[in-house]
């Protein structure tokens, strides 16, 4: 895991000295609320719907266990005893006073963190596989190359003022757990005979106008990063459009000027300022590198495990669910849900999250990830410790097998937090789990990707979902679009519209209608709902959601 | 009138030679034909949130200009260091905000080439 050199830790210690000067300016009347906003948000500080929000960075996702107490003392000490894991591997605090948010910034420097662009028009956290260094199946771990950009990318001179937010993912596997197609720059680790590089996406994202990031460079090599990154921004950063908000992603400026126009502008700058990296960041990366050698993992046996498996069915289905393939044999990769049936997507109490750092402590060589599925994972734990993690989960209610099931839901805050949303989206993911669970249908049903936003922007990625449901005010009215066939992974697709939308009351009816005509019409049990939906289409969901009506009609 | 803002703080106008002025949205294609011979290039920013500026500085001085670089309008001063990493030897701001923002406030950030992650990658 990374720790902070002298140089990391000099400068969260100056910015955060600088914000709270920036607090105090915005006080005094030096700045005008115009000219603090930026500043505040290039902080992580949102004004949100009833109060400040902080978002904190949880670069790609990796946590120590003594980072993770510290959320919790922050969560308990500032906040209301709670704070909400995002889609993009950050925690947002949702109740803290603008004149503690200085205070709050010192606390994480003490543990090595920080809350810098998490927001603003720059570029964000660099977010990454939560499997990341664990994953049976990755080329290489790419949390070095997401730290490098995170140290490129901090308060980056040219880049701090850019059109619109600028989001950077990473992945190591081909499998892409990070959504790299939906993503500003997409990043997949390859391999071209013993040599690895990258292959570079640009121009996907969600939000009002969703696209998939195409292929602007098929092999880049590992040297040439950031020079190839710093072109593609700068060449972003003056043809971006900056007279329409909602045209001003790099999707729009890559879209609207093509691909090939796009990528002779960023060619063109790469080779020019290729020669001024003198190549001293491979030698920063080699560093970083170092940081991240895997733990020395125990060799302990697996025979209790296997045999806990058999006689006990609750940790059988539990691993089955929430466990993945780890690298090395005789250890899992272990998620921990923390979306217990009816609780709210992200949400963790400080007593989880410390709980969650006493295990990895114990069992998890001290490390912790959180997903974007908003999540929290143990990414190295020995199999023969698994019933005894098991066990303890258990008595904290965090056993919930759910991972990749219905109730394992995407959510954003919606109009219960949010400032901009047109609907209510946790209450409908409550509402969908319970249900189901109720039904007894969550395990028949099997893998299925849900995800819920409360307003045209997306954060809740319904249109990358399985079955996608976006929450809209018609006429002061909640109404709820339901899209199909949207997948995250590497067959990533932007869902489609089932037809007109349902009232509030109607959603979860409506999710149960398509749901048993995939159970009716699916090949077999192996056959997943995204499965049967690529072989039939969308014609008989369509039917199921829309007969009815048209039959009382 | 105006201020002009270096690291040792708040100057007033001393330059009377010719000036190249460009606009943010000046094509980058054209930057070398536009500045060619020039001694002062002044770079618009008629908004402290539009970037664009930042990224025309820097490319001015990758192209090879040596002349004085000049970021006039609505940089603030929480943007000098960037302006300054950006290429630029100084900001000229108008009295409205040199008033509104002191000349202390931007000396803060005369420490400009420190904590620079991006000079520590380049090299």
């Amino acid at each position: 895991m990374y720790n902070y050199s002298d140089f990391d830790e000099a400068f969260v210690r100056t910015r955060a000295a600088q914000f709270r000067a920036q607090v105090e300016r915005r006080l005094d009347g030096s700045l005008t609320e115009d000219e603090f906003r930026p500043l505040r948000l290039m902080n992580g500080v949102y004004l949100q719907l009833h109060a400040y929000m902080l978002r904190v960075a949880i670069p790609y996702g990796t946590l120590r266990a003594d980072q993770m107490r510290q959320l919790a003392h922050i969560a308990e000490t500032y906040d209301k005893g709670y704070g909400h894991f995002t889609t993009r591997q950050n925690i947002q605090f949702n109740w803290p006073k603008l004149t503690d948010i200085p205070d709050i910034i010192d606390a994480l420097a003490d543990v090595q963190m920080h809350a810098i662009q998490t927001s603003g028009n720059t570029i964000r956290n660099v977010t990454t596989d939560a499997f990341a260094g664990a994953a049976a199946d990755e080329v290489a771990d790419p949390r070095p190359v997401a730290e490098l950009i995170r140290q490129w990318s901090t308060d980056h001179a040219e880049f701090q003022f850019l059109p619109r937010k600028f989001k950077i993912a990473i992945t190591g596997s081909a499998e892409d757990r990070a959504v790299i197609r939906a993503h500003d720059v997409g990043l997949e680790l390859v391999k071209r005979g013993d040599e690895i590089g990258f292959k570079v996406l640009v121009g996907g994202g969600l939000g009002r106008t969703p696209m998939l990031a195409p292929v602007i460079r098929e092999f880049l090599p590992k040297a040439d990063l950031l020079p190839y990154l710093e072109a593609i921004v700068s060449t972003y950063n003056l043809m971006g459009r900056r007279d329409n908000k909602y045209k001003a992603r790099i999707k729009i400026t890559v879209f609207e000027n093509g691909l090939d126009t796009f990528r002779a502008a960023v060619e063109e700058e790469f080779a020019r300022i290729r020669p001024a990296f003198s190549g001293v960041d491979q030698d920063v990366l080699a560093g970083i590198e170092a940081q991240f050698a895997p733990p020395a993992f125990k060799n302990t046996p697996v025979e209790f495990y296997e045999k806990s498996l058999e006689v006990d069915p609750l940790f059988k289905t539990w691993a089955k669910q929430n466990l993945a393939a780890h690298k090395v044999e005789n250890h899992a990769i272990v998620t921990v849900s923390i979306k217990e049936h009816g609780a709210t997507p992200g949400d963790a109490s400080a007593d989880q999250m410390r709980l969650l750092a006493d295990l990895a402590d114990r069992y998890g060589y001290g490390e912790l990830r959180i997903s974007h599925e908003q999540n929290v994972v143990l990414p190295h734990v020995a199999k023969a410790d698994l019933p005894a993690i098991h066990a303890e989960l258990l008595r904290a209610g965090l056993a919930t097998a759910n991972v990749g099931l219905i109730s394992d839901i995407i959510a954003c805050p919606g109009m219960d937090y949010c400032a901009l949303a047109t609907a209510r989206a946790i209450p409908v993911a409550q509402e969908i789990a319970t249900h189901f669970k109720a039904l007894g249908l969550e395990e028949e049903i099997g893998g299925i990707k849900i995800k819920i936003s409360g307003c045209i922007n997306a954060c809740g990625h319904h249109h990358v979902g399985h079955i996608g449901i976006l929450g809209l005010d018609r006429a002061g009215v909640e109404n709820y679009q339901i899209t199909l066939g949207g997948d995250a992974g590497p067959l990533a697709a932007i869902g489609e519209r089932a037809g007109p939308g349902f009232a509030y009351d109607e959603v979860v009816p409506a999710i149960e209608r398509i749901l048993r005509a995939y159970l009716a019409i699916r090949a077999d049990r192996e056959e997943t709902f995204i499965e049967t939906f690529r072989r039939l289409g969308p014609a008989p969901f369509k039917e199921a959601l829309y007969s009815e009506a048209r039959d009382a009609a | 009138m105006s201020v002009i803002v270096r690291d040792d703080g708040f100057h007033a106008e001393d330059w009377a030679g010719a000036v190249v002025e460009l606009a943010p949205d000046t094509d980058a294609g054209e930057l070398a034909v536009l500045t060619a011979g020039a001694e002062l290039v002044r770079v618009a920013f008629p908004a402290f949130s539009d970037g664009r500026g930042f990224t025309l500085g820097r490319r001015l001085r990758a192209l090879g200009f040596t002349g004085r670089l000049r970021a006039a309008g609505h940089v603030i001063a929480d943007q000098y260091a960037m302006a300054r990493r950006s290429g630029f030897d100084e900001v000229e701001i108008s009295d409205e905000l040199a008033a509104r923002q002191p000349e202390a406030q931007w000396k803060a950030r005369a420490d400009w080439q420190a904590h620079e992650y991006r000079a520590r990658l380049r090299g």
